[in-house]
């Protein structure tokens, strides 16, 4: 198990890396300059704006020769330092994500845990039940085909617009300072409801799917057949195939976790939540590329560790992998 | 008491009609008999094994009548059969090799089986540590998880499993078939030893190799076609074998003990039928050599000698 973790840390550690130098190489090889952009913006006189061009030009130390920037971002990276947004300035980067970050985990987490728990129950009981399989199979199939952005443009049309149920816009109400109050927690909730919802059913289908079709493969697996034949009772021939159909959900976790952080992205500016997708979209309207670096980082470096978290999990709770039987 | 079956016709349900894969079975297993059921691939053999214990769709039941001991077994009901399973019919199925659960540890697994039979695991256990030493497993196996034993080591377990509770009948599928032959042997000798010391009393044991039969089968019975043929002592179906079908087998066995398996059966001209549409009476009829009239009538599962039966009008 010690070598599968550690082969696995050296490959993520490996992406790491050349993810975080494309994300440095993004705002230097796009076209524009930022400190351009942002002087621009604030429609100086032309003496004035060349020289706080030149100001900022140093501060973001775009004069210093490429490998040095290279060398300084990684040096300021392991200070946990993302630079100065330009949209922002002077805020820190890392300060503004800092403020997102609660929001995507708030949507996030919610939606993975429970449409994965509910999928895999739903679609247990489907490969059971005929009337369930008849019903819930294709609809999970239109759920899961259908895409995030999609999904979320429909509820937000549908209960937002039409329906007038839900509010279609922000984490919480505008006249609402955040604090911690029944009030302000039930009207985060209902802010909340749309954007989590439209995930946890996308999610919920691909979850739902995957665990009917697993669990009728593994109820005529030769163990599933032996045990009957000996007379086990359908409960014990179940409970070893719902288990053992688990653990490619598991795998199916980490392998759609790209799609999932891409899909609430998606969400989040659909139902301008301020999370980290919103950010994005704000950044790349102000053209503030330090913070869409930022973003990306932040994102790159969630979704490693969220596929390391589950290659631990995986690896705890099969013992093939536990064992070091199988390489993967 | 033994087993009895009567009559037992088991047809598989498919979308282009029924497949006639056992047809009018009528024999008997006597206490002790270690019987071998030999015959040509898709004769019907592991139909008739898993009808006894294990009869499910497509498998549909027809007709006859199956007995242990007397008592009726209630094959075509999947619910109350779970009370002869295990406990008093068991199987070792040809997959034996993958039969356990890769996730699971061996004891426990077991814990789990006997707990649904309402056996006490620690209670049982000084037995099944005996039989593990029988089988030269280590104690060990019970905290492992199947992926740490080898194929062999893994059909050993299976095999001390299913006979756990001294089944009255034991149904060993194809057991051998995977095996190099010195593991052949060894396994063969455990189902001797196996019905020595009165684990099981029973035994039919499924193979296509004749060779096998001849070290550890009391008696053989051949099909074709889903039907019998001939069941007689594994000496006199070796010395005299009276069925045409069963003496084409023979004659076409390379000298005995020496390792043969589905090539010798091309020895035999024609094709096997198809059991869609089976040819009415004596299924062997379009490649036997001595096939007349009579034979487009079903010929009868007589007792020509004692403990000799033949299913053949020239016998007759
Ligand atoms: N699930 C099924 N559906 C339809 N027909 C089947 C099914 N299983 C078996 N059969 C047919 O029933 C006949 C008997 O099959 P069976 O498995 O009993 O043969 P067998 O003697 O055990 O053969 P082998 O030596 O290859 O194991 C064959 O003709 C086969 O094609
Ligand atoms: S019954 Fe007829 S066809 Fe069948 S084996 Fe005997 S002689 Fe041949
Ligand atoms: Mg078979």
């Amino acid at each position: 198990m010690g070598r599968y973790l550690g082969r696995k840390l050296a490959i993520y550690l490996l992406t790491f890396f050349f993810a975080v130098t494309i994300d440095w190489l993004i705002p230097r090889l796009m076209p524009g300059n930022p400190v351009d952009t942002m002087v621009a913006r604030m429609a100086l006189r032309a003496d004035v704006a060349e020289v706080l061009r030149s100001y900022y030009i140093r501060a973001f130390q775009l004069d210093l020769p490429l490998w040095q920037q290279y060398l300084n971002f990684w040096i300021a990276l392991s200070r946990g330092d993302l630079g100065i947004s330009t949209w922002l300035f002077p805020q820190p980067v890392i300060a503004i994500i800092y403020r997102a970050v609660p929001y995507d985990l708030l949507l996030l987490l919610p939606a993975i845990l429970l449409s994965w728990i509910a999928g895999n129950q739903a679609g247990a009981m489907a490969a059971r039940v005929r009337w369930l399989d008849n019903t819930l199979l294709p609809l999970s199939y239109i759920l899961t085909a259908t895409p995030y952005m999609w999904l979320a443009l429909l509820l937000a049309w549908a209960l937002g617009h039409v329906a007038g149920l839900f509010p279609i816009a922000g984490a919480y109400s505008f006249n609402i300072r955040p604090h911690l109050s029944w009030l302000f927690i039930r009207d985060l909730l209902w802010h909340w409801f749309l954007p989590f919802t439209s995930l946890f059913l996308v999610m919920f289908g691909g979850w739902a799917i995957g665990m009917r079709n697993m669990i009728i493969y593994e109820l005529e697996a030769d163990y599933s057949r032996y045990l009957e034949a000996l007379g086990a009772p359908q409960r014990l021939i179940r409970k070893y195939a719902f288990r053992n159909a688990m653990l490619p959900q598991i795998t199916g976790l980490a392998l759609q976790l790209g799609a999932i952080v891409a899909g609430t992205l998606a969400t989040e500016i659909v139902f301008a939540y301020p999370g980290t997708g919103y950010l994005i979209l704000q950044a790349v309207q102000n053209q503030d590329y330090f913070l869409l670096q930022g973003c990306f980082l932040f994102i790159i470096t969630g979704v490693l560790l969220a596929n390391f978290t589950i290659d631990i999990i995986y690896a705890l709770v099969d013992p093939r992998t536990r064992l070091g039987m199988t390489g993967e | 008491m033994g087993l009895r079956v009567e009559n037992l016709r088991v047809y598989y349900r498919t979308l282009s009609g029924y497949v006639r894969a056992l047809e009018g079975a009528t024999f008997a297993v006597s206490d002790g008999e270690i019987m071998g059921l030999a015959g040509e691939s898709g004769c019907g053999k592991t139909t008739l094994g898993h009808s006894l214990i294990y009869l499910k769709p497509p498998m549909t039941y027809m007709e006859g009548r199956v007995l242990l001991d007397g008592q009726e077994v209630p094959i075509w009901d999947m619910k109350r059969m779970s009370e002869f399973r295990f406990r008093r019919i068991s199987l070792i199925p040809q997959y034996a090799m993958n039969a356990l659960n890769p996730t699971r540890k061996i004891g426990r697994m077991i814990a789990d089986l006997l707990a649904a039979h309402g056996v006490d695991f620690r209670e049982i256990l000084p037995e099944l540590k005996r039989r593990l030493d029988l089988v030269q497993l280590s104690h060990e196996v019970l905290n492992m998880y199947p992926i740490e034993l080898s194929g062999g080591m893994r059909q050993r377990v299976v095999m001390v499993i299913s006979t756990l509770l001294n089944p009255a009948l034991l149904i060993a599928d194809e057991i051998t078939s995977a095996l190099d032959v010195s593991t052949q042997r060894a396994v063969c000798e455990m189902i001797v030893e196996f019905r020595n010391r009165g684990f099981v009393r029973s035994t039919i044991f499924i193979t296509h190799d004749m060779s096998i039969l001849y070290q550890i089968a009391d008696t053989i019975m051949v099909m074709y076609a889903g039907q019998l043929v001939e069941k007689a002592p594994t000496e006199v179906i070796l010395r005299s074998p009276h069925h045409p079908y069963t003496r084409m087998l023979i004659a076409s066995l390379p000298r005995v003990g020496v390792r043969h398996r589905q090539e010798r059966l091309q020895g035999i001209p024609g094709a096997p039928p198809r059991l869609l549409d089976p040819l009415p009476g004596c299924r062997f009829r379009d490649r036997c050599p001595v096939a007349f009239a009579r034979c487009a009538e079903v010929p009868p599962f007589v007792e020509i000698e004692p403990g000799h039966f033949v299913a053949c009008w020239q016998e007759i």
